[in-house]
C-alpha cells in the first residue's frame, strides 16, 4: 500500500498547494499534517460528529470521509481561513465569543464551517432552523443553548455566510 | 476598568485563539523525527494469552519497532492505585490494577497486548493489524449480576471471586426506625451510566532530550503534576527531569485524569529506547474501550417514613460494577453511598456496596462520579412515597429538607475525600419554591395538564433536588506576578479542559491587581510552569486553586502598594490601583504603570534590605478542610409520542446554588453542558455488552450523543449561600448539571404515560423509546 503517491493540486483557504500523496491519506489528515492546518480537528474519523466540517467548493463536508485526492483541483475553507488577518475574528467567531458558544473548543472550528454555509444560505434563520442545522454537529460541554445563541447573534448582526 | 471584574459574566480571554484554530491540542505536536505507535487490543473480554509472532509487523517498511509485555521488562508492573479505599470500619478492598500490555491473560476487550511505532500511523496500524496473537478465550463474566454471583468465572485468578471491595456506612439504627414507621417502601433501582465521550479523544507525545537528559511529554490529561511525578518515579528520573504538558485539552469530563493508562506509561519509556519522539493518539474506536467508563450500579433500597412522609430511615445494598481492575479505588460508590442522602434530613441509614469485578473496561468517574446513582435512588423513593401517601412530590421533599439553621450538617459518614460528610451551608426551600414557579407547577398540574390529556396529549411534569459535594482537596497552589509589560500572569498546577479557567482566575486576579481581564496571563497544565498541585476534578477548581489564586493576588497587591509607597514616599492608604496604575489620590499627575513599579520591583545594583523579595509577585497555597456542598432544583415538562416513546422536553428550568459565582456566563455553561450529559444518559446512551463482553455500539452512530435536537432551552436561576470553607466564598457547579437529570426523566415520563395508575414504575436508567414501550406494556 505504501509507496504509491498520486499529484493533487488545491487551493486552501486561498493558497493553491501541490502535493503527492498516498491514495488513501484522508483529507482531515492532509490539512492537518501536510499542510500545517490543524484547526480542522478530527473527533470521530466515521463521519458522525462533524468535527472536521471544512468547506469544499464552499458546501460543508466531512473531512474525515474523504480521500485527500478527491479534493484535488478544488477549493476548500478551513477555519483559518475565516478571519480577515491575524488578530481578527470572523463576524460569526465575534458572536461565539460574546454568546460563549464554546468551551473546550475542540468541536468549534466544524460548527463554525457548518454555520457559515448555514447562514450563506439562511441569513435570519428561526430558533429551530439552527438547531436542526447544527444536529449533524456534536459538541460535549455546552449542551449547545450558547451555540444557538452565537448562530442567532451573527445572523442578527448580520454575519457574512 | 476600575469596576469590580469579578462576578461579572466577561467574555472569555482563550477563546480568540480556540476561534482561530490556533489553540494547540495533543495532535497538533509535532516534532522533527516523530514516531507514531497503534496498539494490538484484545478482541476477547477475557482470554488467556499464548504466543505472539511480531515478525509480520516488523517486515512492514517503516516500522520501527513492535513492543509486547516481555520486552518491558522490569518496566512491566501494574499502576498505581490512584485513590486509596476510605477509612471506613471494616472495609474490604481487593487492589487489582493494569499493567501497561497484556502479560498472562486479558480481562477486557481492547487491552493493549503489543505496540506497533512506525514513520507514520498508517504504517503503524497496517502493521499492527498483521501482529499474530494467539488467544484461549476463557468464560467471561460480564454482566453486573451474573459477575457477583456464586461460580461466576473470575476476573483475577488469585481471588476467591469478583469481590473488589466491601464496605457498609451507618448512621444511627436503621432497623429501629423501620420498626416505628408508618409505611416501609423497598424496590430493586439498577442505574446505568455511560462514557464521557469528550469530542478529543485522548493522546501521549513523548519526547526524550539525551543531551540534556529531559523527558517532555504532552498528555490529555487532567491532572499532569500526579503524572509527572508517577512517570519520574517509574522511569529513575527526578522529577526535574519530567516535564509533562497537557495542552489545550478538548474536554475531560473524568475519565482523563487515570493514572495510569497504559499508553500513558509506553509513550516516554519507547521515546527513550528509541531517542526518537513517539505520537500515540487515540482513535474513537478505541476510546470506547481503552478509555475508562463509569457504568452501572444495581440497587435494592428501602425508605421508612412516617404518615407525614417524614423519612425515618433509609437502607440500600448495591453492587457496583469497577470493570476489570480498580485502579481509581472506590470514589464512585462512596460517592454514590454518600450523595444517596440528597438534601433531605435522613436520620438513620444503613448502606453497605459491594464492588465487582466484570470482564468489561475498567470504571472511574465520569461527572457525577457515582452521585446520580444514589441520587435516583432517593429521588425515586420519595416519589414512590409521595405515591403510597397521597402527597404532592414536591411537597414531601419541602417536608424533609435540611432546615438552614441546621448548617454545618454532619451526616456521620467518611465522603470521597476521607474527610467526615457534612455540608458547609445551604437553603434548600427557597430553591425548590424558586423552581416550582418557573416551571409553573401548580399552573400546570391543575390546569395544563388536565386540558392537554384532554386533548389527547401524553405530557408529564417532573421535580427533583439534590446536593453535589464539590471543591475537595487537598490543595492547589498559584504564582501571581505583575511583568514589566504590566500584565500579569497567574501560574497553577491545575490543568483546565474547556472550563474557562483562563478567564475565572483572570477575574479573581484582575481586580487585586487592578488591571483588565484582558491583561490577565493564566498559564496552567505544564509542570515546567509551576511544580505543585492535585488536578481538574471533583467541581474542584474554581474552589480549591481559584482561592489559592485569590490569595496570591492579595499578596501581590500588597506588594504593589508597598512598592508604590516607597516609591512616592507616601502612606499605602493615600494610594488607588486602578487601569493598571499606582496613583496618589487626589494628586493629578502623580501615579505609575504597573510595569514600570515591577522594574522597580527588581533593582540591579545597590543594597536592599534584608529578607527583600525581588518582584511583584507571590506563591500561595489554599486547602479546604472539606468539601462545599452545592444544590440544586431541576424541573421539567415532557411531552411523549406513547406510539413512537419519543419525548419533547416543552420546558426545562434549573435553580442551583453554587455559592457566589466568579462568572455567571462560565456557571450557565457549566449547567447547560452537565444537563445535556443528564439527558443523555437518562435516554439517549447506553454502552451495551453482549454476554461474551463484547461492546456492541462502540461508534458515534450506535452510541448516541445528544444533538441540538435532543436538549431544550434551559432557563436558569441561581440562590446563593456563600460557602464558609472558603474565602472567596465559592462551591462547584461542574457536575452539578448532570447529576439529578435521570429521576427527573423518570418521574416525568411516568406522569406523562400515566404509567403509575396502570401499576408501571420506571426504576431504571438509560430509558430509551424501546425499553420504555417494553416497560410500558408489562401490565398488557
Amino acid at each position: 500500500m505504501s509507496g504509491e503517491r498520486v499529484l493533487i493540486a488545491t487551493t486552501v483557504n486561498g493558497v493553491p498547494h501541490q502535493r503527492a500523496v498516498e491514495p488513501r491519506m484522508l483529507l482531515a489528515d492532509f490539512l492537518r499534517h501536510e499542510l500545517g492546518l490543524t484547526g480542522t480537528h478530527v473527533g470521530c474519523e466515521h463521519g458522525v460528529c462533524g468535527a472536521c466540517t471544512i468547506l469544499l467548493d464552499e458546501l460543508p463536508v466531512r473531512a474525515c470521509l474523504l480521500f485527500a485526492p478527491q479534493a484535488n483541483g478544488r477549493a476548500i475553507e478551513t477555519v483559518e481561513g475565516l478571519a480577515r488577518g491575524p488578530g481578527q475574528l470572523h463576524p460569526l467567531q465575534e458572536a461565539f465569543r460574546d454568546a460563549h458558544g464554546l468551551q473546550c473548543g475542540y468541536c468549534t472550528p466544524g460548527i463554525l464551517m457548518t454555520m457559515k454555509a448555514f447562514l450563506a444560505e439562511n441569513p435570519s434563520p428561526t430558533e429551530a432552523e439552527v438547531r436542526e442545522a447544527l444536529s449533524g454537529n456534536l459538541c460535549r460541554c455546552t449542551g449547545y443553548q450558547h451555540i444557538v445563541d452565537a448562530v442567532m447573534l451573527a445572523a442578527k448582526r448580520g454575519a457574512p455566510g | 476598568m476600575s469596576t469590580r471584574q469579578f462576578g461579572e459574566p466577561v467574555k472569555r480571554n482563550e477563546d480568540a485563539r480556540l476561534l482561530a484554530g490556533r489553540a494547540q491540542f495533543i495532535d497538533d505536536v509535532s516534532l522533527p523525527g516523530l514516531l507514531h505507535a497503534a496498539f494490538v487490543r484484545s478482541p476477547h473480554a477475557h482470554a488467556r494469552l499464548g504466543s505472539i509472532d511480531v515478525a509480520p509487523a516488523l517486515a512492514h517498511e517503516g516500522v520501527v519497532a513492535v513492543y509486547t509485555a516481555a520486552d518491558l521488562g522490569d518496566y512491566w508492573r501494574p499502576g498505581p492505585v490512584v485513590v486509596p479505599p476510605p477509612p471506613v470500619e471494616g472495609a474490604v478492598f481487593n487492589e487489582r490494577t493494569q499493567g501497561p500490555l497484556v502479560k498472562d491473560k486479558a480481562r477486557h476487550v481492547g487491552e493493549p497486548v503489543a505496540m506497533v511505532v512506525a514513520a507514520s500511523r498508517y504504517i503503524a496500524e497496517d502493521a499492527a493489524a498483521d501482529v499474530a496473537v494467539e488467544w484461549a478465550p476463557l468464560p467471561v463474566a460480564a454482566e453486573l449480576a451474573a459477575a457477583a454471583a456464586p461460580g461466576a468465572p473470575r476476573v483475577h485468578d488469585d481471588l476467591p471471586d469478583n469481590v473488589a471491595a466491601r464496605v457498609r456506612q451507618t448512621k444511627g439504627d436503621y432497623a429501629a426506625a423501620a420498626k416505628r414507621a408508618h409505611r416501609v417502601i423497598k424496590r430493586r433501582f439498577a442505574y446505568d451510566h455511560g462514557c464521557a465521550q469528550p469530542m478529543e479523544t485522548r493522546g501521549v507525545v513523548a519526547h526524550w532530550d539525551a543531551g540534556s537528559e529531559r523527558l517532555t511529554v504532552w498528555d490529555t490529561t487532567q491532572a499532569p503534576i500526579a503524572i509527572r511525578n508517577g512517570l519520574a518515579a517509574m522511569l529513575g528520573l527526578s522529577e526535574r527531569q519530567v516535564r509533562v504538558i497537557a495542552p489545550c485539552i478538548g474536554g475531560g469530563f473524568g475519565p482523563k485524569i487515570m493514572l495510569f493508562y497504559p499508553d500513558e506509561v509506553l509513550m516516554p519509556w519507547a521515546a527513550m529506547q528509541l531517542g526518537r519522539p513517539v505520537k500515540w493518539i487515540e482513535d474513537r474506536a478505541e476510546h470506547f474501550v481503552a478509555t475508562t467508563h463509569e457504568r452501572g450500579q444495581i440497587h435494592e433500597a428501602e425508605i421508612a417514613i412516617d404518615a407525614d412522609g417524614k423519612i425515618l430511615g433509609v437502607k440500600d445494598v448495591f453492587l457496583h460494577d469497577t470493570g476489570a481492575y480498580d485502579p481509581y479505588g472506590l470514589t464512585v460508590p462512596i460517592n454514590s453511598q454518600c450523595t444517596l442522602l440528597g438534601p433531605y434530613v435522613v436520620p438513620n441509614y444503613d448502606s453497605a456496596f459491594t464492588a465487582v469485578f466484570t470482564n468489561t473496561p475498567i470504571v472511574t468517574p465520569y461527572r457525577g462520579a457515582g452521585r446520580q446513582h444514589g441520587v435516583f435512588v432517593i429521588e425515586r423513593l420519595l416519589d414512590l412515597a409521595a405515591r403510597e401517601l397521597g402527597i404532592d412530590r414536591a411537597e414531601i421533599r419541602r417536608r424533609n429538607f435540611i432546615p438552614p439553621e441546621a448548617f454545618p450538617y454532619d451526616n456521620e459518614l467518611v465522603y470521597q475525600d476521607f474527610t467526615r460528610l457534612s455540608y458547609d451551608s445551604g437553603d434548600y426551600a427557597p430553591m425548590l419554591a424558586r423552581a416550582l414557579e418557573m416551571i409553573g407547577y401548580e399552573r400546570f398540574v391543575r390546569e395544563e395538564q388536565p386540558r392537554l390529556r384532554a386533548a389527547g396529549e401524553h405530557v408529564g411534569i417532573g421535580v427533583v433536588c439534590y446536593v453535589e459535594g464539590t471543591g475537595i482537596g487537598p490543595y492547589e497552589g498559584a504564582k501571581v506576578q505583575v511583568q514589566t509589560n504590566g500584565r500579569a500572569s497567574v501560574l497553577t498546577g491545575i490543568g483546565t479542559q474547556g472550563q474557562g479557567h483562563y478567564t475565572s482566575f483572570a477575574q479573581i486576579v484582575a481586580d487585586q491587581v487592578g488591571v483588565g481581564v484582558g491583561d490577565v496571563e493564566v498559564i496552567t497544565g505544564d509542570t515546567a510552569e509551576f511544580q505543585w498541585g492535585a488536578g481538574t476534578f471533583a467541581s474542584r477548581g474554581a474552589v480549591v486553586a481559584g482561592n489559592a489564586v485569590s490569595q496570591a493576588a492579595v499578596a501581590v497587591r500588597g506588594k504593589i502598594l508597598r512598592t508604590a509607597a516607597e516609591h512616592f514616599e507616601c502612606a499605602e492608604a493615600d494610594l488607588v490601583l486602578a487601569d493598571g496604575r499606582v496613583a496618589i489620590a487626589g494628586v493629578p499627575g502623580r501615579s505609575i504603570a504597573l510595569g514600570e513599579l515591577a522594574v522597580l520591583a527588581n533593582p540591579m545594583r545597590g543594597a536592599v534590605a534584608a529578607g527583600t523579595e525581588p518582584g511583584l509577585e507571590a506563591t500561595s497555597y489554599f486547602g479546604p478542610e472539606s468539601g462545599a456542598t452545592s444544590a440544586g432544583v431541576h424541573a421539567m415538562i415532557v411531552a411523549i409520542d406513547p406510539e413512537t416513546m419519543i419525548p419533547e422536553i416543552r420546558k426545562y428550568v434549573v435553580v442551583h446554588d453554587c455559592g457566589v459565582m466568579i462568572n455567571p456566563l462560565i456557571v450557565a455553561g457549566q449547567v447547560h453542558g452537565g444537563v445535556a450529559q443528564g439527558i443523555g444518559n437518562s435516554f439517549y446512551e447506553q454502552l451495551v455488552f453482549d454476554r461474551d463482553g463484547q461492546l456492541l455500539n462502540a461508534t458515534l452512530a450506535d452510541y448516541l450523543l445528544p444533538t441540538a435536537l435532543d436538549v431544550p432551552r434551559m432557563t436558569l436561576a441561581h440562590t446563593v449561600t456563600p460557602s464558609p470553607l472558603n474565602p472567596l466564598g465559592i462551591k462547584g457547579v461542574g457536575e452539578a448539571g448532570a447529576i439529578p437529570v435521570g429521576p427527573l426523566f423518570a418521574q416525568a415520563l411516568e406522569d406523562a404515560l400515566g404509567l403509575t395508575a396502570r401499576g408501571v414504575e420506571l426504576l431504571e436508567i438509560p430509558l430509551s423509546p424501546s425499553r420504555l414501550w417494553e416497560l410500558a406494556r408489562a401490565d398488557s
